[in-house]
Protein backbone atom coordinates (compact mmCIF):
# COMPACT_ATOMS: atom_id res chain seq x y z
CA UNK A 1 0.00 0.00 0.00
CA UNK A 2 2.63 2.37 0.73
CA UNK A 3 4.43 1.25 -1.57
CA UNK A 4 2.10 2.07 -4.46
CA UNK A 5 1.68 5.10 -3.07
CA UNK A 6 5.79 5.92 -3.47
CA UNK A 7 5.53 4.98 -6.74
CA UNK A 8 2.91 6.94 -7.75
CA UNK A 9 4.15 10.04 -6.16
CA UNK A 10 7.46 9.38 -8.19
CA UNK A 11 5.43 8.61 -11.24
CA UNK A 12 3.89 12.26 -11.00
CA UNK A 13 7.00 14.12 -9.96
CA UNK A 14 8.56 12.31 -13.33
CA UNK A 15 5.88 13.60 -15.75
CA UNK A 16 5.74 16.99 -14.14
CA UNK A 17 9.14 17.27 -14.79
CA UNK A 18 9.61 15.47 -17.90
CA UNK A 19 6.66 18.15 -19.54
CA UNK A 20 8.33 21.00 -18.33
CA UNK A 21 11.50 19.73 -19.56
CA UNK A 22 9.57 19.41 -23.16
CA UNK A 23 7.96 22.58 -22.75
CA UNK A 24 10.69 24.68 -25.31
CA UNK A 25 10.52 22.15 -27.75
CA UNK A 26 6.36 21.83 -27.56
CA UNK A 27 6.73 25.45 -27.94
CA UNK A 28 9.08 25.82 -31.00
CA UNK A 29 7.75 23.50 -33.00
CA UNK A 30 4.19 24.56 -32.76
CA UNK A 31 5.07 28.16 -33.09
CA UNK A 32 6.90 27.71 -36.09
CA UNK A 33 3.53 26.94 -38.44
CA UNK A 34 1.85 30.25 -36.53
CA UNK A 35 1.51 33.42 -39.28
CA UNK A 36 4.41 35.78 -36.80
CA UNK A 37 0.76 38.10 -36.24
CA UNK A 38 -0.42 34.81 -33.92
CA UNK A 39 3.02 34.36 -32.55
CA UNK A 40 2.71 37.44 -30.86
CA UNK A 41 -0.34 37.13 -29.61
CA UNK A 42 -1.17 37.57 -25.68
CA UNK A 43 -2.95 35.49 -24.98
CA UNK A 44 -0.83 32.97 -26.91
CA UNK A 45 -2.89 30.59 -28.95
CA UNK A 46 -1.71 26.18 -27.97
CA UNK A 47 -2.06 25.06 -31.34
CA UNK A 48 -1.72 27.32 -34.83
CA UNK A 49 -5.25 28.75 -35.64
CA UNK A 50 -3.87 28.16 -39.51
CA UNK A 51 -1.07 25.92 -40.30
CA UNK A 52 1.25 27.56 -42.78
CA UNK A 53 4.57 26.98 -43.80
CA UNK A 54 5.62 30.40 -44.95
CA UNK A 55 8.58 30.07 -42.51
CA UNK A 56 10.07 26.97 -43.97
CA UNK A 57 9.99 28.11 -47.53
CA UNK A 58 11.14 31.78 -46.36
CA UNK A 59 13.92 30.00 -44.78
CA UNK A 60 15.24 28.23 -47.84
CA UNK A 61 13.52 30.47 -50.20
CA UNK A 62 15.24 34.01 -49.39
CA UNK A 63 17.34 33.51 -46.07
CA UNK A 64 19.94 31.12 -47.43
CA UNK A 65 19.06 27.93 -45.27
CA UNK A 66 19.75 26.01 -48.20
CA UNK A 67 23.20 26.78 -48.51
CA UNK A 68 23.66 26.76 -44.62
CA UNK A 69 22.25 22.65 -44.60
CA UNK A 70 24.64 21.59 -47.38
CA UNK A 71 28.00 23.33 -45.32
CA UNK A 72 26.22 21.55 -42.30
CA UNK A 73 26.51 18.03 -44.17
CA UNK A 74 29.83 18.73 -45.83
CA UNK A 75 31.30 19.03 -42.24
CA UNK A 76 29.86 16.33 -40.94
CA UNK A 77 31.34 14.32 -43.55
CA UNK A 78 34.46 15.40 -43.09
CA UNK A 79 33.82 14.95 -39.14
CA UNK A 80 33.17 10.98 -40.01
CA UNK A 81 37.33 11.47 -41.72
CA UNK A 82 38.32 12.63 -38.11
CA UNK A 83 36.60 9.84 -36.54
CA UNK A 84 38.79 7.94 -39.27
CA UNK A 85 42.09 9.34 -38.09
CA UNK A 86 40.50 8.82 -34.24
CA UNK A 87 40.09 5.02 -34.74
CA UNK A 88 43.58 4.74 -36.28
CA UNK A 89 45.12 6.76 -33.38
CA UNK A 90 43.49 4.22 -30.82
CA UNK A 91 44.49 0.74 -32.49
CA UNK A 92 47.89 2.01 -32.91
CA UNK A 93 48.08 3.06 -29.03
CA UNK A 94 46.48 0.02 -28.10
CA UNK A 95 48.37 -2.72 -30.34
CA UNK A 96 51.32 -1.33 -31.63
CA UNK A 97 54.81 -0.77 -29.08
CA UNK A 98 57.12 1.78 -30.09
CA UNK A 99 59.68 4.05 -28.59
CA UNK A 100 58.26 6.95 -26.78
CA UNK A 101 54.69 5.63 -27.20
CA UNK A 102 53.72 6.51 -23.47
CA UNK A 103 55.58 10.27 -23.83
CA UNK A 104 52.87 10.92 -27.14
CA UNK A 105 49.88 9.28 -25.34
CA UNK A 106 50.33 11.35 -22.44
CA UNK A 107 50.62 14.70 -24.82
CA UNK A 108 47.70 13.41 -26.56
CA UNK A 109 45.24 13.19 -23.03
CA UNK A 110 46.83 16.07 -21.90
CA UNK A 111 44.97 17.93 -24.98
CA UNK A 112 41.64 17.10 -23.41
CA UNK A 113 42.72 19.94 -20.72
CA UNK A 114 42.64 22.75 -22.89
CA UNK A 115 39.52 24.16 -23.81
CA UNK A 116 38.51 25.75 -27.35
CA UNK A 117 37.88 29.00 -26.16
CA UNK A 118 41.51 29.48 -24.37
CA UNK A 119 43.02 27.62 -28.33
CA UNK A 120 40.20 29.95 -30.48
CA UNK A 121 42.58 32.83 -30.51
CA UNK A 122 46.31 31.31 -31.66
CA UNK A 123 44.21 28.96 -33.74
CA UNK A 124 42.62 31.52 -35.75
CA UNK A 125 46.05 33.19 -35.94
CA UNK A 126 47.81 30.06 -36.86
CA UNK A 127 44.96 29.82 -39.78
CA UNK A 128 45.00 33.10 -41.18
CA UNK A 129 49.03 32.76 -41.28
CA UNK A 130 48.26 29.39 -43.46
CA UNK A 131 45.47 31.27 -45.68
CA UNK A 132 43.00 29.07 -44.27
CA UNK A 133 40.54 31.69 -42.68
CA UNK A 134 37.13 32.25 -44.43
CA UNK A 135 37.37 28.61 -45.90
CA UNK A 136 36.09 25.46 -45.35
CA UNK A 137 39.34 23.79 -44.88
CA UNK A 138 39.57 26.33 -42.01
CA UNK A 139 36.18 25.46 -40.63
CA UNK A 140 36.78 22.10 -40.42
CA UNK A 141 40.69 21.14 -39.33
CA UNK A 142 40.50 22.51 -35.62
CA UNK A 143 37.73 20.18 -34.54
CA UNK A 144 38.48 17.15 -36.37
CA UNK A 145 40.17 14.95 -33.82
CA UNK A 146 39.33 14.68 -30.11
CA UNK A 147 41.63 12.83 -27.26
CA UNK A 148 38.99 11.65 -25.63
CA UNK A 149 37.29 9.92 -28.45
CA UNK A 150 41.06 8.09 -29.20
CA UNK A 151 41.34 7.25 -25.62
CA UNK A 152 37.55 5.23 -25.39
CA UNK A 153 38.39 3.76 -28.99
CA UNK A 154 42.06 2.75 -27.25
CA UNK A 155 40.19 1.33 -24.30
CA UNK A 156 38.24 -0.96 -26.47
CA UNK A 157 40.67 -1.91 -28.55
CA UNK A 158 43.03 -3.15 -25.88
CA UNK A 159 40.48 -5.86 -25.42
CA UNK A 160 41.34 -7.50 -29.19
CA UNK A 161 43.08 -10.37 -28.90
CA UNK A 162 46.84 -10.28 -30.21
CA UNK A 163 46.62 -13.72 -31.71
CA UNK A 164 44.03 -12.43 -34.61
CA UNK A 165 46.50 -9.93 -35.59
CA UNK A 166 49.32 -12.10 -35.30
CA UNK A 167 48.00 -14.72 -37.39
CA UNK A 168 46.70 -12.47 -40.05
CA UNK A 169 50.04 -11.05 -40.17
CA UNK A 170 51.63 -14.62 -40.76
CA UNK A 171 48.41 -15.00 -43.63
CA UNK A 172 50.81 -12.18 -45.05
CA UNK A 173 47.94 -9.66 -44.78
CA UNK A 174 49.01 -5.78 -44.87
CA UNK A 175 48.63 -3.49 -42.01
CA UNK A 176 45.67 -1.38 -43.41
CA UNK A 177 44.13 -4.50 -44.94
CA UNK A 178 44.31 -6.06 -41.00
CA UNK A 179 42.94 -2.64 -39.67
CA UNK A 180 39.82 -2.24 -42.32
CA UNK A 181 38.86 -5.87 -42.58
CA UNK A 182 39.50 -7.18 -38.59
CA UNK A 183 39.98 -4.46 -36.47
CA UNK A 184 37.22 -2.27 -37.68
CA UNK A 185 34.58 -4.67 -37.84
CA UNK A 186 35.50 -6.42 -34.05
CA UNK A 187 35.11 -2.00 -32.94
CA UNK A 188 31.90 -1.95 -34.13
CA UNK A 189 29.76 -1.27 -30.69
CA UNK A 190 32.08 1.57 -29.71
CA UNK A 191 32.56 2.80 -33.72
CA UNK A 192 28.50 3.00 -33.45
CA UNK A 193 28.50 5.13 -30.26
CA UNK A 194 31.24 7.29 -31.52
CA UNK A 195 29.95 7.80 -35.14
CA UNK A 196 26.42 8.69 -33.53
CA UNK A 197 28.22 11.02 -31.04
CA UNK A 198 30.84 12.82 -34.05
CA UNK A 199 27.59 13.00 -36.55
CA UNK A 200 25.88 15.04 -33.51
CA UNK A 201 28.77 17.03 -32.51
CA UNK A 202 29.32 17.97 -35.90
CA UNK A 203 26.02 19.10 -36.74
CA UNK A 204 25.71 20.93 -33.64
CA UNK A 205 29.56 22.51 -34.47
CA UNK A 206 29.44 26.52 -33.54
CA UNK A 207 32.27 28.55 -32.41
CA UNK A 208 34.86 27.41 -35.25
CA UNK A 209 32.36 28.13 -37.91
CA UNK A 210 31.56 30.98 -35.95
CA UNK A 211 35.17 32.47 -36.21
CA UNK A 212 36.88 31.10 -39.17
CA UNK A 213 33.73 32.02 -41.60
CA UNK A 214 33.33 35.73 -42.57
CA UNK A 215 31.43 34.89 -46.07
CA UNK A 216 27.65 33.90 -45.36
CA UNK A 217 28.17 31.57 -48.25
CA UNK A 218 30.52 29.29 -45.83
CA UNK A 219 28.13 29.80 -43.26
CA UNK A 220 26.74 26.40 -40.85
CA UNK A 221 23.23 25.90 -39.73
CA UNK A 222 23.99 26.83 -35.82
CA UNK A 223 26.03 30.44 -37.20
CA UNK A 224 22.80 31.06 -39.76
CA UNK A 225 20.37 30.53 -36.93
CA UNK A 226 22.41 33.24 -34.97
CA UNK A 227 22.63 35.44 -37.60
CA UNK A 228 19.01 35.06 -38.39
CA UNK A 229 18.36 35.65 -34.29
CA UNK A 230 20.03 38.91 -34.76
CA UNK A 231 18.79 40.64 -38.19
CA UNK A 232 14.72 39.75 -37.10
CA UNK A 233 15.09 39.91 -33.75
CA UNK A 234 11.15 40.40 -33.55
CA UNK A 235 10.28 37.58 -36.00
CA UNK A 236 9.59 34.97 -34.01
CA UNK A 237 8.33 32.19 -35.55
CA UNK A 238 10.46 32.45 -38.48
CA UNK A 239 13.48 31.98 -35.13
CA UNK A 240 11.59 28.90 -34.17
CA UNK A 241 11.14 27.45 -38.15
CA UNK A 242 15.48 27.76 -38.14
CA UNK A 243 15.39 26.06 -34.82
CA UNK A 244 13.14 23.53 -35.52
CA UNK A 245 15.01 22.80 -38.93
CA UNK A 246 18.18 22.90 -36.66
CA UNK A 247 17.17 19.96 -33.88
CA UNK A 248 14.43 17.85 -35.68
CA UNK A 249 17.00 15.73 -37.93
CA UNK A 250 18.93 14.98 -34.37
CA UNK A 251 16.21 14.34 -32.78
CA UNK A 252 14.84 11.93 -35.21
CA UNK A 253 18.33 10.13 -35.49
CA UNK A 254 18.34 10.24 -31.78
CA UNK A 255 14.60 8.56 -31.24
CA UNK A 256 16.49 5.80 -33.66
CA UNK A 257 20.26 4.99 -32.12
CA UNK A 258 19.21 5.88 -28.52
CA UNK A 259 19.67 2.50 -27.52
CA UNK A 260 23.49 2.70 -28.74
CA UNK A 261 23.88 5.45 -26.92
CA UNK A 262 22.52 4.97 -23.96
CA UNK A 263 24.10 1.72 -23.88
CA UNK A 264 27.16 2.74 -24.97
CA UNK A 265 27.94 5.19 -22.15
CA UNK A 266 27.32 1.68 -19.71
CA UNK A 267 29.79 -0.24 -21.50
CA UNK A 268 32.55 2.99 -22.97
CA UNK A 269 31.63 5.36 -20.16
CA UNK A 270 32.51 5.72 -16.39
CA UNK A 271 31.05 3.78 -13.88
CA UNK B 1 53.91 -7.18 -31.23
CA UNK B 2 56.05 -8.23 -33.71
CA UNK B 3 55.60 -5.46 -37.07
CA UNK B 4 57.78 -5.68 -39.20
CA UNK B 5 58.35 -2.02 -40.37
CA UNK B 6 58.75 0.39 -36.83
CA UNK B 7 57.07 3.11 -39.20
CA UNK B 8 53.74 1.32 -39.53
CA UNK B 9 52.14 2.47 -35.25
CA UNK B 10 53.71 6.48 -36.89
CA UNK B 11 50.93 5.97 -39.69
CA UNK B 12 48.05 5.17 -37.41
CA UNK B 13 48.74 7.56 -35.10
CA UNK B 14 50.44 10.19 -37.38
CA UNK B 15 47.36 12.10 -39.19
CA UNK B 16 45.95 12.69 -35.66
CA UNK B 17 48.82 13.92 -33.79
CA UNK B 18 49.59 16.06 -36.21
CA UNK B 19 46.54 17.53 -36.46
CA UNK B 20 46.71 17.73 -32.72
CA UNK B 21 49.98 19.11 -32.53
CA UNK B 22 48.87 22.03 -35.12
CA UNK B 23 45.76 22.97 -33.31
CA UNK B 24 45.50 22.02 -29.36
CA UNK B 25 49.61 22.06 -27.89
CA UNK B 26 51.44 25.13 -31.20
CA UNK B 27 48.12 27.06 -30.19
CA UNK B 28 49.10 26.95 -26.12
CA UNK B 29 52.66 28.06 -27.27
CA UNK B 30 51.32 31.41 -29.65
CA UNK B 31 48.94 32.06 -26.93
CA UNK B 32 51.79 32.55 -24.05
CA UNK B 33 53.93 34.59 -26.69
CA UNK B 34 51.01 36.96 -28.14
CA UNK B 35 49.82 37.33 -25.04
CA UNK B 36 53.20 39.32 -24.28
CA UNK B 37 52.58 41.66 -27.44
CA UNK B 38 50.13 43.77 -28.76
CA UNK B 39 49.22 41.99 -31.21
CA UNK B 40 46.15 43.40 -33.40
CA UNK B 41 44.55 43.56 -36.90
CA UNK B 42 47.30 45.67 -37.81
CA UNK B 43 49.70 43.55 -36.26
CA UNK B 44 48.19 40.36 -38.19
CA UNK B 45 48.95 42.25 -41.81
CA UNK B 46 52.41 43.27 -40.98
CA UNK B 47 54.37 41.35 -38.46
CA UNK B 48 56.86 44.41 -38.38
CA UNK B 49 54.02 46.12 -36.18
CA UNK B 50 53.97 43.68 -33.14
CA UNK B 51 55.66 45.01 -30.40
CA UNK B 52 56.93 43.24 -26.78
CA UNK B 53 54.61 44.40 -23.84
CA UNK B 54 56.35 42.66 -21.56
CA UNK B 55 53.06 42.33 -18.86
CA UNK B 56 51.11 45.52 -19.76
CA UNK B 57 47.94 43.10 -20.84
CA UNK B 58 48.09 40.98 -17.41
CA UNK B 59 48.14 44.62 -15.99
CA UNK B 60 45.44 45.84 -18.03
CA UNK B 61 43.16 43.10 -17.29
CA UNK B 62 43.85 43.11 -13.64
CA UNK B 63 42.43 46.87 -13.69
CA UNK B 64 39.65 46.38 -16.60
CA UNK B 65 36.30 46.48 -14.98
CA UNK B 66 34.85 44.78 -17.49
CA UNK B 67 36.91 41.80 -17.18
CA UNK B 68 36.21 41.37 -13.18
CA UNK B 69 32.28 41.62 -13.71
CA UNK B 70 32.66 38.55 -16.15
CA UNK B 71 34.98 36.83 -13.50
CA UNK B 72 32.82 37.62 -11.64
CA UNK B 73 29.94 36.72 -13.16
CA UNK B 74 31.60 33.38 -14.14
CA UNK B 75 32.01 32.66 -10.49
CA UNK B 76 27.67 33.07 -10.15
CA UNK B 77 27.53 30.80 -13.09
CA UNK B 78 29.96 28.25 -11.19
CA UNK B 79 28.46 28.44 -7.87
CA UNK B 80 24.60 28.27 -8.69
CA UNK B 81 24.98 26.36 -11.71
CA UNK B 82 27.05 23.42 -10.54
CA UNK B 83 25.37 22.67 -7.35
CA UNK B 84 22.34 22.62 -9.42
CA UNK B 85 23.19 20.54 -12.10
CA UNK B 86 24.63 17.63 -9.75
CA UNK B 87 21.25 17.78 -7.71
CA UNK B 88 18.37 17.59 -10.44
CA UNK B 89 20.39 15.06 -12.60
CA UNK B 90 21.19 13.05 -9.39
CA UNK B 91 17.42 13.29 -8.40
CA UNK B 92 16.03 12.34 -11.60
CA UNK B 93 18.04 9.38 -11.85
CA UNK B 94 17.40 8.09 -8.46
CA UNK B 95 13.30 8.33 -9.73
CA UNK B 96 14.16 7.18 -12.74
CA UNK B 97 15.63 4.15 -11.20
CA UNK B 98 12.62 3.32 -9.33
CA UNK B 99 10.80 2.75 -12.33
CA UNK B 100 9.57 -0.07 -14.54
CA UNK B 101 11.42 -0.90 -17.68
CA UNK B 102 9.69 0.46 -20.13
CA UNK B 103 8.65 4.07 -18.41
CA UNK B 104 12.13 3.88 -17.42
CA UNK B 105 13.62 4.04 -21.11
CA UNK B 106 11.15 6.55 -22.03
CA UNK B 107 11.99 9.37 -19.31
CA UNK B 108 15.46 8.31 -19.84
CA UNK B 109 15.01 9.37 -23.48
CA UNK B 110 13.05 12.32 -22.33
CA UNK B 111 15.63 14.02 -19.85
CA UNK B 112 18.84 13.19 -22.61
CA UNK B 113 16.98 14.98 -25.42
CA UNK B 114 18.18 18.37 -24.53
CA UNK B 115 21.95 17.63 -23.85
CA UNK B 116 21.98 16.49 -27.95
CA UNK B 117 19.95 19.31 -28.99
CA UNK B 118 21.61 22.21 -31.04
CA UNK B 119 22.79 25.16 -28.03
CA UNK B 120 22.43 27.55 -30.59
CA UNK B 121 18.11 26.66 -31.19
CA UNK B 122 17.83 26.34 -28.01
CA UNK B 123 19.25 29.94 -27.21
CA UNK B 124 16.75 31.38 -29.67
CA UNK B 125 13.80 28.93 -28.28
CA UNK B 126 14.49 30.25 -24.42
CA UNK B 127 14.96 33.80 -26.30
CA UNK B 128 11.32 33.31 -27.30
CA UNK B 129 10.14 31.81 -23.87
CA UNK B 130 11.48 34.38 -22.11
CA UNK B 131 10.52 37.63 -23.85
CA UNK B 132 9.23 40.26 -21.44
CA UNK B 133 5.94 41.14 -23.60
CA UNK B 134 5.18 38.17 -26.02
CA UNK B 135 6.86 35.43 -23.89
CA UNK B 136 5.05 31.93 -22.50
CA UNK B 137 6.77 32.17 -19.12
CA UNK B 138 5.85 35.75 -18.40
CA UNK B 139 1.84 34.80 -19.61
CA UNK B 140 2.31 31.35 -17.40
CA UNK B 141 3.34 33.83 -14.55
CA UNK B 142 0.72 36.51 -15.16
CA UNK B 143 -2.00 33.95 -15.29
CA UNK B 144 -0.72 33.62 -11.72
CA UNK B 145 -1.23 36.54 -11.38
CA UNK B 146 1.94 37.87 -10.55
CA UNK B 147 3.59 40.40 -11.94
CA UNK B 148 6.14 40.16 -14.97
CA UNK B 149 9.58 38.79 -14.56
CA UNK B 150 12.18 40.37 -16.46
CA UNK B 151 13.88 37.41 -17.04
CA UNK B 152 16.73 39.04 -19.64
CA UNK B 153 16.37 42.56 -19.00
CA UNK B 154 17.93 42.28 -15.30
CA UNK B 155 21.36 41.82 -14.37
CA UNK B 156 20.80 39.39 -11.65
CA UNK B 157 18.05 37.73 -13.41
CA UNK B 158 19.66 37.30 -16.43
CA UNK B 159 22.23 35.35 -15.01
CA UNK B 160 19.84 32.99 -13.85
CA UNK B 161 17.71 32.83 -16.61
CA UNK B 162 20.56 31.78 -18.30
CA UNK B 163 21.58 28.96 -15.55
CA UNK B 164 18.14 27.49 -15.88
CA UNK B 165 18.68 26.75 -19.64
CA UNK B 166 22.26 25.53 -18.91
CA UNK B 167 20.76 23.06 -16.13
CA UNK B 168 18.25 21.66 -18.37
CA UNK B 169 20.44 21.08 -20.83
CA UNK B 170 22.86 19.74 -18.58
CA UNK B 171 20.71 17.15 -17.29
CA UNK B 172 20.51 14.39 -19.65
CA UNK B 173 24.48 13.46 -20.02
CA UNK B 174 24.84 14.03 -16.41
CA UNK B 175 21.73 11.50 -15.49
CA UNK B 176 23.53 9.24 -17.51
CA UNK B 177 26.64 8.69 -15.96
CA UNK B 178 24.96 8.83 -12.60
CA UNK B 179 22.36 5.91 -13.80
CA UNK B 180 25.63 4.22 -14.58
CA UNK B 181 26.94 4.58 -11.63
CA UNK B 182 23.78 3.41 -9.54
CA UNK B 183 23.09 0.28 -11.73
CA UNK B 184 26.78 -0.55 -10.40
CA UNK B 185 26.05 -0.57 -7.11
CA UNK B 186 25.88 -4.42 -5.48
CA UNK B 187 22.23 -5.49 -4.58
CA UNK B 188 23.94 -7.17 -1.66
CA UNK B 189 24.30 -3.93 0.06
CA UNK B 190 21.18 -3.23 0.39
CA UNK B 191 20.17 -6.58 1.29
CA UNK B 192 22.60 -6.34 4.42
CA UNK B 193 20.79 -3.14 5.39
CA UNK B 194 17.12 -4.44 5.05
CA UNK B 195 18.36 -7.07 7.81
CA UNK B 196 19.20 -4.44 9.65
CA UNK B 197 16.32 -2.72 9.55
CA UNK B 198 17.43 0.30 7.78
CA UNK B 199 14.99 2.47 6.60
CA UNK B 200 14.53 4.37 2.71
CA UNK B 201 16.36 7.41 3.65
CA UNK B 202 19.08 5.52 5.73
CA UNK B 203 19.75 3.39 3.33
CA UNK B 204 20.04 6.69 0.29
CA UNK B 205 21.91 8.27 3.07
CA UNK B 206 24.45 5.32 3.94
CA UNK B 207 25.16 3.34 0.77
CA UNK B 208 23.60 4.92 -2.33
CA UNK B 209 25.21 8.21 -2.03
CA UNK B 210 28.51 7.19 -0.81
CA UNK B 211 28.69 4.34 -3.24
CA UNK B 212 28.09 7.15 -5.63
CA UNK B 213 30.97 9.40 -4.72
CA UNK B 214 32.80 8.88 -8.03
CA UNK B 215 30.36 9.49 -10.11
CA UNK B 216 29.37 13.11 -8.09
CA UNK B 217 33.50 13.18 -8.67
CA UNK B 218 33.32 13.40 -12.08
CA UNK B 219 30.22 15.24 -12.98
CA UNK B 220 31.46 18.12 -10.52
CA UNK B 221 34.94 18.03 -12.27
CA UNK B 222 33.29 18.05 -15.89
CA UNK B 223 30.18 20.50 -15.29
CA UNK B 224 32.74 22.83 -13.07
CA UNK B 225 34.89 22.90 -16.70
CA UNK B 226 31.78 23.26 -19.04
CA UNK B 227 30.49 26.39 -16.43
CA UNK B 228 33.95 27.98 -16.87
CA UNK B 229 33.66 27.88 -20.83
CA UNK B 230 29.89 29.52 -20.68
CA UNK B 231 29.87 30.96 -24.29
CA UNK B 232 26.78 30.18 -26.47
CA UNK B 233 24.03 31.17 -23.80
CA UNK B 234 25.12 34.45 -23.41
CA UNK B 235 26.30 35.09 -27.08
CA UNK B 236 23.13 34.22 -28.77
CA UNK B 237 20.95 35.25 -26.25
CA UNK B 238 21.92 38.71 -24.30
CA UNK B 239 25.09 39.49 -26.22
CA UNK B 240 26.55 39.69 -22.59
CA UNK B 241 23.82 42.20 -21.29
CA UNK B 242 21.96 44.14 -19.86
CA UNK B 243 24.58 46.16 -18.26
CA UNK B 244 27.39 43.23 -18.84
CA UNK B 245 25.37 41.90 -16.37
CA UNK B 246 25.94 38.10 -17.87
CA UNK B 247 29.45 38.43 -19.77
CA UNK B 248 31.27 35.64 -19.27
CA UNK B 249 34.86 34.85 -19.53
CA UNK B 250 34.74 33.09 -22.55
CA UNK B 251 32.94 35.85 -24.11
CA UNK B 252 34.76 38.56 -22.99
CA UNK B 253 37.67 36.73 -25.07
CA UNK B 254 35.66 36.28 -27.57
CA UNK B 255 34.48 39.96 -27.86
CA UNK B 256 38.22 40.89 -27.13
CA UNK B 257 39.94 38.59 -29.89
CA UNK B 258 37.07 39.04 -33.10
CA UNK B 259 34.85 42.37 -32.64
CA UNK B 260 37.82 44.51 -31.22
CA UNK B 261 40.55 42.55 -32.65
CA UNK B 262 42.81 42.72 -29.56
CA UNK B 263 44.48 39.17 -30.21
CA UNK B 264 47.12 39.75 -27.49
CA UNK B 265 44.93 41.20 -24.81
CA UNK B 266 42.12 38.18 -25.44
CA UNK B 267 45.40 35.83 -25.72
CA UNK B 268 45.83 37.25 -22.16
CA UNK B 269 42.56 36.73 -20.96
CA UNK B 270 42.40 33.28 -22.23
CA UNK B 271 45.60 32.26 -20.12
CA UNK B 272 43.96 33.47 -16.96
CA UNK B 273 40.55 30.90 -18.06
CA UNK B 274 43.12 28.61 -18.35
CA UNK B 275 44.53 29.06 -15.03
CA UNK B 276 41.29 28.97 -13.85
CA UNK B 277 40.46 25.34 -15.44
CA UNK B 278 43.60 23.91 -15.01
CA UNK B 279 43.36 24.77 -10.48
CA UNK B 280 39.45 23.93 -10.53
CA UNK B 281 40.31 20.71 -11.44
CA UNK B 282 43.67 20.23 -9.52
CA UNK B 283 41.70 21.32 -6.40
CA UNK B 284 38.72 18.30 -7.61
CA UNK B 285 41.52 15.94 -7.38
CA UNK B 286 43.38 16.78 -4.45
CA UNK B 287 40.03 17.18 -2.58
CA UNK B 288 38.86 13.73 -3.87
CA UNK B 289 42.34 12.43 -2.75
CA UNK B 290 41.97 13.30 1.17
CA UNK B 291 38.23 12.25 0.95
CA UNK B 292 39.82 8.81 0.13
CA UNK B 293 42.70 8.11 2.37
Amino acid sequence: MKNRFEKLLVMSVLLIGGFIVSIPFIWMILSSFKSEREARTMPPTFWPQEFTFEHYINLFQNLNFGTYFTNTLIIVLFAMLGLLFNTMAGYGFAKFQFKGKEAVFIAVLATMMIPAQVSMIPVYLLLNQMGLTNTMAGIILPGLIAAFNIFLIRQFMTTIPNDLIESARIDGAKEFRIFFQIIIPLSKPVLAVQAILTFVGAWNSFLWPLIVANDQALYTLSVGLALLQGQHSSSFALQMAGATVMVIPVLILFIFVQRYIVEGFNTTGIK
Amino acid sequence: MNHKNALTPWLFIGPAVLLLIMFSLLPILVSLLISFTDIDLIGLGNWDMVEFVAFENFIALFQDPLFHRSIFNTLVYVSIGVPLVIICSLSVALMLNYMSNKLFSFFRVLFYVPSITNIVAIAVVWGFLYNMDVGLFNFIINSLGLQNVPWLEHPFMAKISLIILAVWKGIGINMLIYLAALQSIPRSFYEAADIDGANKFQKLRYITIPSLSYATFFVTVTTLIGWLQFFEEPFVMTGGGPLDGTMSMALFIYERGFQYNEFGYAAAASLILFIFIIVATLIQFTFNKSKEN
